[in-house]
């Protein structure tokens, strides 16, 4: 077991050189988080949770109504949204992608591999960027694909009560869903570089999510039309509704002020990485 | 090279490291000694750029750590066992390493085999032991052939067999030229394993000297006489500045007089002796001796003492 023969070729003469080849780059560090990401069975799982629930929940709610539509009341079909139906996964989705989020970036600092990280990135912002990038990337691809195979498998549950993605606004509330998820996560990135601490940031991130429109609902009406339709998880599901509420912001505009708190967490988490001990 | 000039760390009111300046040389082992909470992990942590130093300043090879393009081969470090994501493998932890300087795989296998992990590494890190933990962290150290190695209490929660390990590559390391700075809070295995010793107490810097120094200057001699007539001798060899005491009967232990005065003295009286030993103090006593001076020297307070009393324990 102990060997005691030491290393590789010294590299003395030509440390200079050397130090041209090995330098860290944005593309190394990435290819480093890539080797992160895949290499955590917990990563793996809660990727596939949000998935199966993206799908089955949409499908299982499909079913149900396709199901019960002869039972139907006239009020209810009078505001029956096909779409919608199909892409109710995606509110119980968004925790464990939130969960994802914030366990990418709390997950090294309560292990202390975030100092094994830090001592091989000593710049930083570049393991930020990577991580963020990758998630970005990651959970776009899988959750727009796991929304469009909930709509689909939704619709063909529905059949004739279904709708198509042709029909006005369904694309876009489809692909919707799927971006909405991602930037759940985005958030939780943020919100891991800012709080570090894992309960502490996933308490926030669905404080911020679930409870601020609860809140926002109490507000007096001339305050509210001025305040709820900006809260992020409002502002963010504007663009995955086929039909806008009275006093919702438009779609992109909504998934753009979402966007804007993302990237501020981002941002704050950047500054903050750079300036804290780690 | 490692080199620290008026190094502080201040957290609020409690300063953990005082005004630290050294210098480490490459080619030898250097010790960093200091008792629990002297501020030996934080001294590394701003060595590594993990920890901003409050005042002063500390470069390897004549460069701030975050300037160097390819850190890893320029310092390798072990601050602490298992900093690794416990759900990962040893592997792929040192795969996402080595990646982000693009060291190549067959180099991580390398160090696995150096360090005697590779039936383990491809299982979760979380079920590796404490020494299993050093090792990896040690595999990661020499990922990148630094010419400088940094190394926190490497020898804990290792075994026997693993102490005398890192002992010897560490002293391998240091012969091929390459920078060795290793923090232990045990005197003994400093003695062995090092050349020079930088000693902290309460983040000050105590002492900066060879180890053959240290053991010269500090072995407070005493003499060790077993001998039937012990409570005679004991009379006789009475005098200003010497002192004798007696632990168990008929053996006394001298201070102030060598063991050749003691047998003229003996021989003098026509005094039997069983035994005559010279006895250096260990070198675990002289570095108590000499971190205790140090906190009294500096007039602590007591809740600082209190604090420093609960981080020793």
């Amino acid at each position: 077991m102990s060997t005691t023969t030491v290393t590789a070729p010294r590299h003395s003469a030509g440390q200079g050189r050397a130090a041209e080849h090995h330098k860290v780059t944005q593309g190394r560090v990435l290819v480093s988080e890539w080797i992160k990401l895949r290499s955590l069975r917990s990563t793996v799982y809660t990727l596939l949770a949000a998935i199966v629930i993206t799908v089955g929940l949409g499908m299982l709610f499909s079913g149900v109504m396709a199901n019960r539509w002869s039972r139907l009341d006239p009020r209810e079909l009078a505001h029956f949204d096909p779409t919608g139906v199909s892409l109710r996964g995606v509110f119980l989705a968004q925790l464990a992608i939130g969960v994802l989020g914030v366990l990418l970036i709390t997950g090294e600092y309560s292990t202390g591999m975030i100092r094994a990280t830090l001592a091989a990135v000593p710049k930083r912002l570049p393991v930020l960027w990577a991580k963020a990038g990758l998630f970005t990337v990651v959970a776009a691809v899988l959750m727009v694909a796991a929304s469009f195979a909930a709509f689909l498998g939704g619709q063909a549950l529905l059949g004739t009560h279904g709708t198509t993605l042709g029909a006005a606004g369904v694309t876009r509330a489809v692909v919707g869903a799927g971006l909405y998820l991602t930037v759940v996560g985005l958030l939780g990135v943020g919100l891991g570089f800012i709080i570090r601490n894992t309960a502490g940031a996933i308490a926030t991130l669905f404080g911020v999510l679930l409870v601020l429109p609860i809140l926002g609902a109490v507000l007096p009406s001339d305050w509210a039309t001025h305040i709820v339709p900006y809260l992020p998880s409002n502002a963010g599901q504007a663009v995955m509704s086929v039909h806008q509420a009275p006093g919702d912001l438009a779609p992109w505009t909504g998934f753009a002020v979402f966007c804007g708190y993302a990237v501020a967490a981002i941002i704050a988490g950047a500054i903050l990485l750079k300036r804290r001990d780690a | 090279m490692i080199e620290a000039r008026g190094l502080t760390k201040r957290y609020g009111d409690k300063v953990a490291v005082d005004n630290l300046s050294f210098t480490i040389k490459p080619g030898i082992v250097t010790g960093f000694l200091g008792p629990n909470g002297a501020g030996k992990s934080t001294t590394m942590r701003m060595i590594l750029g993990l920890d901003a130093p409050t005042a002063g300043d500390v470069t390897v090879n004549g460069r701030h750590y975050a300037r160097h393009a390819a850190p890893l081969h320029e310092v390798g470090a072990l601050l602490e066992a298992k900093a690794i994501h416990t759900g990962r493998s040893a592997y792929n932890h040192l795969r996402a390493l080595a990646a982000t300087t693009g060291i190549s795989r067959r180099r991580v296998d390398e160090v696995i085999d150096l360090v005697g992990l590779r039936e383990v590494a491809r299982k979760r890190a979380g079920g590796f032991s404490l020494g299993m933990g050093q090792r990896l962290g040690i595999a990661s150290a020499l990922l990148g052939d630094p010419a400088t190695l940094i190394l926190d209490e490497p020898v804990n929660g290792l075994d026997p067999e693993g102490i005398l390990w890192i002992r010897n590559l560490l002293k391998d390391l240091a012969a091929e030229g390459r920078t060795v700075f290793v923090s232990s809070h045990l005197m003994s295995e400093m003695a062995l394993t090092a050349e020079k010793l930088i000693i902290i107490g309460r983040g000050r810097l105590i002492a900066d000297v060879s180890v053959a120094d240290f053991i010269r200057s500090s072995s407070r001699q005493t003499t060790r006489v077993r001998s039937p007539q012990a409570a005679q001798l004991r009379d006789l060899l009475a005098g200003p500045d010497v002192t004798v005491a007696s632990s168990e009967a008929g053996v006394l232990e001298v201070h102030g007089l060598d063991s050749a005065a003691i047998g003229e003295i003996a021989a003098q009286h026509a005094m039997t002796l069983h035994e005559l030993t010279p006895v250096h103090a260990s070198l675990e006593e002289a570095f108590m001796e000499l971190t205790r001076d140090s906190v009294e020297y500096h007039g602590v307070t007591a809740g600082e003492l209190v604090g420093a009393e609960r981080s020793a324990a």
